[in-house]
Order: structure tokens, then C-alpha cells, then sequence
């Protein structure tokens, strides 16, 4: 970690004095890889700013450009921390920002501005010292500079440069560091002279969070801003063919009602008036063409399809040839439905269109995809099209639309207006307005030899692409396959392992708008895995903790975290009579997360009382961080086990809020424990990886009270 | 119509029928009460209405006359809401945050009525909030130091 960081190789840097005063560092690293097609790092170089990580003002205070959003996750804490190390930073004259959308802003690996993947702390690790390290070697030579003196004398502490008795705060040096050429090199600190990093630390956005200032999306207001919300097809795929308004148009406080791609949306003076205003509409849409699919029909097409061959994802050796050294096998089906994010702030967009531009105030994922949208609907340069992140009220991969559906219609009401319009989303309208985790059918046939080892592994998804169709489908889908499809089964340690194996897939085709879902494919494929394993395990004669050992002996990220979680869940001591535990390990986004429930079933209900999570995501840079998020995976994993399920009938969206969307509500949160694996591997994310792990440990723990094998999510009612 | 909104007379050209959260936070611009789901099914738009915890987004503005309504941004002037906020900082209850206001109205309420509740009396009293980033566990702990404070 002891990197001397050329700049003037790796590096694009420059420093700049802000108009308003102080000292503005901002960077680009060129080799930030194109990776969605949709912008090119290396034009990063060449725009202008604002491009800045981080400026400090003559107030002292240091404020820090989030180059990513917060949507809960706490990378308004991360980052920060990462610049106060190198910077020797006062904590408490942090402030940190939303960045504008701007190539600068690009992420280090995937070359677009996205929140997403997990992949925030790691991509941002070396970028944020370096800004930080920066900007301290500036301040030093600021101060060399005042005082006439050698750099080599001089030491930083909690915001100041100090010379002996002398001192000089950051605020004071930055008019003299804003005229000084930037090193060349600066050296990064190594771990033993980290302040922050590993340190459980507390969120710097917690107080706004707690008094109601935090502003949301949501909350965006301001003169002559309406309020606007959309009528959209309740069969997905189709148009509006017309529609009548006169009733409409009499509610008190609408203005007035524009036809859009998406349907006809209803301007108003506020949520109320445009909410009466819509449901007065008569609306005709054309339907021909178009699909009315039926959840039992797709299960029934996908349960044909799993039984036959699909493209190839994955083989090796002859699934054939095991005959003889065959001594059972297990073929098993598993189904898992369509699944909507729910995130507590419905979608929500605001819009001014200028003369020479556009702004836009949401919270989104994906500003650089929003940003591009817009410019094209407006006939605009994404540079006039400016985007003004707000918090999230919980992202989980919705507001990470390759389509930027709901910036997108948000602008197309705003055109079409001719008024600056707040598109606000009903719950209903997120219930039923798609972008879902896709309903997967798994279908696996595993022969195990006379020691319980699998000999031979065949495994077909069926499921569709969150991929296809977007313009991220050049770069993702590679002969036929996307890779977000079979996640955490084609890669999976089980499959490769097993000397003979083939993984196909059939990428079903259909209106029903999907969508990445935390933690993505490893979401049904994580537990399924778990549960044949445990499956496994059982047909076998073997207990599943030892049964897992020995197949993951050749992977000690995978162990470590297993054999923390069993370890700190007392695995195999007794339990309170009527418990009983489940265990399951999953990798997903470069972390290994291994979790054991503690559960009891009553008359039919499952009750998860305690689980136990073991992660390995190499350095934590904020463990409580870290904590929380597997807290939160918990929660957001077990609601969806126990019962969320998006379902069609005669084409539409069953479902509509709260009351038949049911999600993970206080009186069923278990205690959650959690354990962080000390490890100097390779860093993974944390978002996204906790949730894997928990179904399956819930449903083999379900099995071990019961009996009954679960392969079907969400569990409902399947144990009445 | 004249709402007394956190302890000012407010007058607010609004129909009977709109529901209170629409009115405090479209046409008084208080935008810490939050929208959620428009049914009283999460809680993020709780208030309080002569102090009971209400669901904002089904209550219309009628039922509110002659009554006080208590928002979030009131809650730091409010003895019990000052250690629930204490306590919510203090564990770091909150992610993305925006069911928060919502939960603290109703822990406020909770321990208002019952100064040391059990796991099980929160759990029934906090089980119509969602949080879908399931703060869930810290919000117990958090109410309990809370309730530790006042007593």
C-alpha cells in the first residue's frame, strides 16, 4: 500500500483557485476503462471542470465531491475518510457534496458515473488518497513557501501545517496553494499511519438524516416547479392510443394534462390535485401485438424450456462419461419469482428546461446515462444537461437504469409542459411500473460417487436478461450469454470444482421491464446454490458445515468466512428446544459472506430469531459501515424470502403497494450479528454481498426443523 | 383553512379533503415528513396530531382543525423527541434515511405513552414502519437508551 503514485505518468492533475476562493484538486486517471460504450475516460482529460474531489476554504472547511451517491450504504462517510487520512484532515470540518455529472466523475473501472456493483470503496480507494495526499503536499509547500522555509521541516496535524511552535491552518495556506504547480509524486501512507481507515466511524450524515433537512429527491421545491404524474400502460409494452381529459381538467389545481411516450401525464399545482386529476382520465391504449403474460403460463414455459439444451455458459469434461463411478443423482428445480425493489422513496424526477440547457434534481445511480437521455431527448450536449444529485431514499439497482426511464420521462413531461415539472411516482405506480428482478427457474441434475463428491454437474437457467436491449448489451452479453445471468453459477466454486459440469442458459424474451436488484443474478443464484449444496449434503449422509469444508478446501476466502460465522454461532451445540440453524457461504462483487439463521416453524410460519454473518471484503475500510450494510442485507433479503413476489395475471402487475408487496417489517428482524474476517486480500464491495447467503441459510435451517426441502421463493404459505 | 402546525397558525388555501402530508409538505414546504406509500402501510409520513402518532398521508386536513400538528422538524424542542434523536445519532441508526422521520414520530409517541417498552411493545409499536434499509435492529436499541435517558 506504500505506493509512490507517479502523476505525471498515471495522472492527469491540476489545481485550480475556485472563483468564490480556495484551493480546488482535481484529477483524472486515464487508464479508467470504456466500458458500457457510453463515455470514453479519456475525454475526461480534455473537459473542463468542474471536476474537483475535494476544496478547502478559507473557513477551513474541506469539503468532499462524491464522486458516487449515498443511498444508505455510507459512502458519504468512506470516501471522506479516505481523503482525511492522506490530508491529515479535522474530521469535523468535513462537508461533503454530490458531484455534477462529469467525465471526471467517471468510475475508475467501468467508465461511466454509476453507484452500483459494490464497487464504490474499492474503485475509489486509490483515487480518493491520491486527492487527499495531494492536496496535503500542496499545503506543505504552501506553508514552505510562507515561511520560507524547507518543506522537509514541516508536519501536518488535524488541519494544520505546523513548523515547530508555528502553525498555519489549511484555510489559511490555500490562496498561496492555489498558485503552486502540483508535485509530481506524492507517497501514500501505509496502514500503520491510518487515522480513519479501519476505524469504525460514525456517518456524517446522520444529524441532517434525523431533523428532516436531509433534502431527498422527493423534496426538491421551488418557484413555479409542478407537480406532474403519469398515467403509464398497465400492460407493459403498450401505447396510449388516446385519451379523454375533460374530467381531468376540472380538478381544482391542475393545470393541464400533455400526451408522452409513456403515456399522459397530468400537470398540477401539487401530489394531491395531479393524483385526482389522474384518476379522472379515460385512457384507450393499444394493445395489439402485445403479450398478456400470466405468471403460471411463463412458469410453465420456463419449467419446458429448463429441460432443454440453451447456450452454453460453461462446461467441462463429459457430463456423460460418469456412468460407472455414478452412485446417485439429484436433479431438482427451483423457481423464483419476479421481484420489485421498493425502495421507501418512490421515484421522483424534477426538470427545468432553459434556454441554452437543461437541470435536473433526482437521485439516481447512473448520472452520466441520465445526463446522455436527456441531452438526446432535448437535441442538447450532455454538458448542458445538468444533474443535481439528492439523496436516495434507497436505491437497491432501481435508479441504475440503463434506459433512464424515469429521468428520461420526467424531461419528455417537461418538453412537453413547457413548464419546470416534479414527476413524483405513486407506490402503486413502483409496484406496477416494472424494472424487476427477473422470475429465474434453475434446473440441476448433480451425480454424486460412492463418497457423496459430485461427479458430474448440469445446470440450466431460465431467466431474462437484464442486458439485452440496453446499450450496455455490446459490452455484457459475449456469445449469447449474459454474464449478470448466470452469476454465481457458472463462476461458482461448486460447478468448477466438479470435474465433469455444463451450465446452459435460455435468456427468455418478453415487455416485462427488468432490472439488476441487489446483488444482481447472485440474488436466485445464490440461493440455489446454497440449497443443493445442503441438498447435496443430505443425499450424501453428511453434515452440511463439513460437507461445504471439504468441497471449498482449495478456497480460504470462502472457508474463512464460513468457519468464522459456524464458529461464532456455536455451530453443532445445542439449541433452545424447537430451533434449529442453517448455514450457507456465497461470493459475490469480490466479498465472501457466510451466514448461519437460527429458526424455529410454527403452525407454518417461519420464525428467523438470529443470524450469524461472517464477511470477508478484505480491508473494511469502516467496519461499522460494514456492519450496517450486512444488517441491512439481512433485513432486505429475509423480506423477500419469506414473501415479496411480483406477479402477473391476464398481463398486469397483481401487486400495488405495502399490503401485497409485503416486505421485511420490524416484528420479524432478527438479531443480527455480525463478524468481519481480518484479511489483507483483495477488496470487495459490501452492499450487495450479505444478501446472497441469507435465504439459502433460512431454507436449509427450514429443512432441518422440517423436513421439507424449499424451492421456491418467497417461502408464503408453502409450510401451512 | 388555519392549521396549527408545529405551534404556528398557519393558513393554507387547501381543500378538506387533502390528506395532511400533502398539505404540510406541498403547501407549507415542510418536506421532513415523507411519503411512502399513500395507504397508512409504512409510516414514513407519521406526525403527530395533539401528540398521537397519525398516518399524515390518509388524515385529511379537516380532521386536523382545532387540533396541533407536530412534525419532525419539530422534534429537537420536544424533550422525548431530543433523546430519541440523541439516541438515533448515538447508534448510528439511520442509511439511506428517508423512512427516519417517520420512525422517530413514532418512537416519540411510543415512549411517550410507555417510557420503558419492551423488545415485543416496540416491535408492535414500530412493526407499521418500513424501513427497507432495515435499520430495524439499531431502531430497538435505539429506542431503548432512549428510554434509558428519560428515565
Amino acid at each position: 500500500m506504500n505506493d509512490m503514485i507517479n502523476f505525471s505518468r498515471r495522472s492527469f492533475i491540476k489545481s485550480t483557485a475556485l472563483v468564490a476562493g480556495g484551493l480546488v484538486v482535481a484529477f483524472s486517471i486515464p487508464q479508467a476503462k470504456r466500458f458500457m460504450g457510453v463515455a470514453n475516460a479519456a475525454e475526461a482529460l480534455t473537459l473542463p471542470p468542474p471536476n474537483a474531489f475535494l476544496r478547502i476554504g478559507a473557513d477551513d472547511s474541506i469539503t468532499v465531491m462524491l464522486a458516487h451517491s449515498e443511498m444508505g450504504q455510507g459512502i458519504w462517510t468512506t470516501l471522506p475518510m479516505l481523503i482525511a487520512d492522506e490530508l491529515d484532515a479535522d474530521w469535523s470540518k468535513i462537508k461533503v457534496e454530490h458531484a455534477p455529472a462529469a467525465p471526471s466523475y467517471v468510475h475508475t473501472a467501468y467508465g461511466i458515473q454509476i453507484t452500483g456493483g459494490s464497487s464504490t470503496t474499492w474503485s475509489e480507494f486509490e483515487r480518493y488518497r491520491q486527492a487527499g495526499a495531494l492536496t496535503r503536499a500542496l499545503l506543505l509547500q504552501a506553508a514552505a513557501k510562507q515561511w520560507k522555509v524547507p518543506v522537509a521541516g514541516l508536519r501536518t496535524e488535524n488541519g494544520y501545517v505546523i513548523n515547530g511552535t508555528q502553525k498555519l491552518s489549511y484555510g489559511q495556506l490555500v490562496d498561496t496553494a492555489s498558485t503552486l504547480e502540483t508535485p509530481k509524486n506524492v507517497t501514500l501512507k501505509t496502514p500503520d499511519q491510518w487515522k480513519f481507515i479501519g476505524k469504525p466511524t460514525k456517518r456524517l450524515d446522520s444529524a441532517d438524516k434525523i431533523n428532516g433537512t436531509a433534502k431527498f429527491g422527493q423534496d426538491v421545491q421551488f418557484d413555479g416547479l409542478k407537480i406532474a404524474m403519469v398515467a403509464r400502460a398497465p400492460v407493459f409494452g403498450t401505447t396510449l392510443k388516446s385519451y379523454d381529459d375533460s374530467a381531468a381538467r376540472k380538478i381544482p389545481g391542475v393545470i393541464k394534462v400533455v400526451k408522452v411516450p409513456t403515456g399522459a401525464a397530468v400537470i398540477a399545482e401539487n401530489y394531491w390535485a395531479a393524483k385526482q386529476g389522474r384518476e379522472a382520465l379515460k385512457l384507450v391504449w393499444d394493445e395489439a401485438g402485445h403479450d398478456r403474460p400470466d405468471t403460471a403460463q411463463l412458469l410453465k414455459q420456463y419449467q419446458a424450456l429448463s429441460q432443454k439444451p440453451g447456450v452454453q455458459a460453461a462446461k467441462a469434461g463429459d457430463i456423460a462419461s460418469v456412468g460407472k463411478q455414478a452412485k446417485q443423482t439429484l436433479i431438482a428445480e427451483y423457481v423464483l419469482p419476479f421481484l420489485s425493489h421498493a425502495p421507501m422513496e418512490p421515484l421522483n424526477c424534477a426538470v427545468k428546461i432553459t434556454g441554452d440547457g437543461c437541470e435536473i434534481w433526482t437521485g439516481t445511480q447512473m448520472q452520466t446515462t441520465d445526463q446522455a437521455a436527456a441531452a438526446k431527448i432535448l437535441g442538447l450536449k450532455p454538458e448542458q444537461v445538468k444533474i443535481h444529485t439528492q439523496f436516495l431514499g434507497g436505491g437497491f439497482g432501481r435508479r441504475a437504469n440503463p434506459r433512464a426511464d424515469f429521468v428520461s420521462e420526467a424531461v419528455e413531461v417537461a418538453k412537453a409542459a413547457g413548464l419546470p415539472v416534479k414527476t413524483v411516482w405513486s407506490r402503486e405506480d413502483d409496484v406496477k411500473g416494472g424494472f424487476y428482478r427477473p422470475m429465474f427457474v434453475h434446473r440441476a441434475s448433480i451425480t454424486l460417487d460412492a463418497k457423496g463428491k459430485p461427479l458430474a454437474w448440469q445446470h440450466t437457467l431460465v431467466g431474462q436478461s437484464i442486458i439485452k436491449g440496453t446499450p450496455f448489451e455490446g459490452v455484457m452479453i459475449k456469445d449469447g450469454i449474459d454474464a449478470t445471468s448466470v452469476e454465481g453459477v457458472a463462476d461458482s466454486p461448486y460447478v468448477k470444482g466438479t470435474a465433469n459440469h455444463q451450465v446452459h442458459l435460455h435468456s427468455v424474451q418478453s415487455d416485462i421491464p427488468v432490472l439488476w436488484w441487489r446483488s444482481v443474478g447472485h440474488s436466485h443464484s445464490g440461493f440455489v446454490m446454497e440449497s443443493l449444496i445442503d441438498e447435496l449434503a443430505h443425499a450424501a449422509k453428511q453434515e452440511p458445515l463439513a460437507y461445504r469444508r471439504q468441497l471449498l478446501k482449495d478456497h480460504p476466502r470462502h472457508l474463512a468466512a464460513l468457519n468464522l460465522a459456524a464458529d461464532k454461532a456455536s455451530w453443532g451445540k445445542p439449541l433452545p428446544a424447537g430451533v434449529f440453524r442453517g448455514i450457507a457461504v456465497h461470493e459475490s462483487f469480490g466479498s465472501y459472506v457466510a451466514q448461519v439463521a437460527e429458526v424455529s416453524v410454527k403452525e407454518g410460519e417461519v420464525k428467523v430469531h438470529r443470524v450469524v454473518v461472517a464477511i470477508d471484503c478484505g480491508l473494511a475500510v469502516n467496519p461499522d459501515g460494514v456492519q450496517a450494510q450486512m444488517e441491512s442485507s439481512v433485513a432486505y433479503a429475509l423480506g423477500a424470502a419469506l414473501s415479496s413476489e411480483i406477479s402477473f395475471k391476464d398481463g398486469q402487475v397483481v401487486q400495488s403497494n405495502f399490503h401485497d408487496y409485503q416486505v421485511l417489517r420490524m416484528k420479524d428482524m432478527p438479531k443480527v450479528e455480525v463478524h468481519i474476517v481480518k484479511s489483507t486480500e483483495k477488496m470487495g464491495g459490501v452492499g450487495e454481498p450479505g444478501v446472497p447467503p441469507l435465504a439459502p441459510a433460512v431454507a436449509n435451517a427450514v429443512f432441518a426443523a422440517t423436513g421439507k426441502r424449499i424451492r421456491r421463493l418467497p417461502i408464503g404459505d408453502q409450510l401451512a | 383553512m388555519k392549521l396549527n402546525i408545529n405551534g404556528k397558525e398557519t393558513e393554507l388555501n387547501v381543500s378538506d379533503d387533502m390528506p395532511i402530508l400533502w398539505a404540510i409538505r406541498d403547501i407549507a414546504g415542510l418536506t421532513g415528513t415523507k411519503f411512502g406509500c399513500g395507504m397508512a402501510m409504512c409510516g414514513a409520513c407519521t406526525v403527530h396530531l395533539d401528540g398521537q402518532a397519525i398516518r399524515s398521508c390518509v388524515t385529511p386536513v379537516s380532521a386536523a382543525v382545532g387540533k396541533k400538528i407536530t412534525t419532525i422538524e419539530a422534534m429537537q424542542d420536544d424533550k422525548v423527541g431530543q433523546a430519541v434523536q440523541a439516541a438515533w445519532q448515538q447508534i448510528d441508526v439511520v442509511q439511506c434515511g428517508y423512512c427516519q422521520s417517520g420512525q422517530i414520530m413514532s418512537a416519540t409517541s411510543l415512549l411517550r405513552q410507555n417510557p420503558k417498552p419492551s423488545d415485543a411493545d416496540i416491535d408492535a409499536a414500530m412493526s407499521g414502519n418500513i424501513c427497507r434499509c432495515g435499520t430495524y435492529q439499531r431502531i430497538r436499541v435505539a429506542i431503548h437508551q432512549a428510554a434509558e435517558k428519560l428515565a
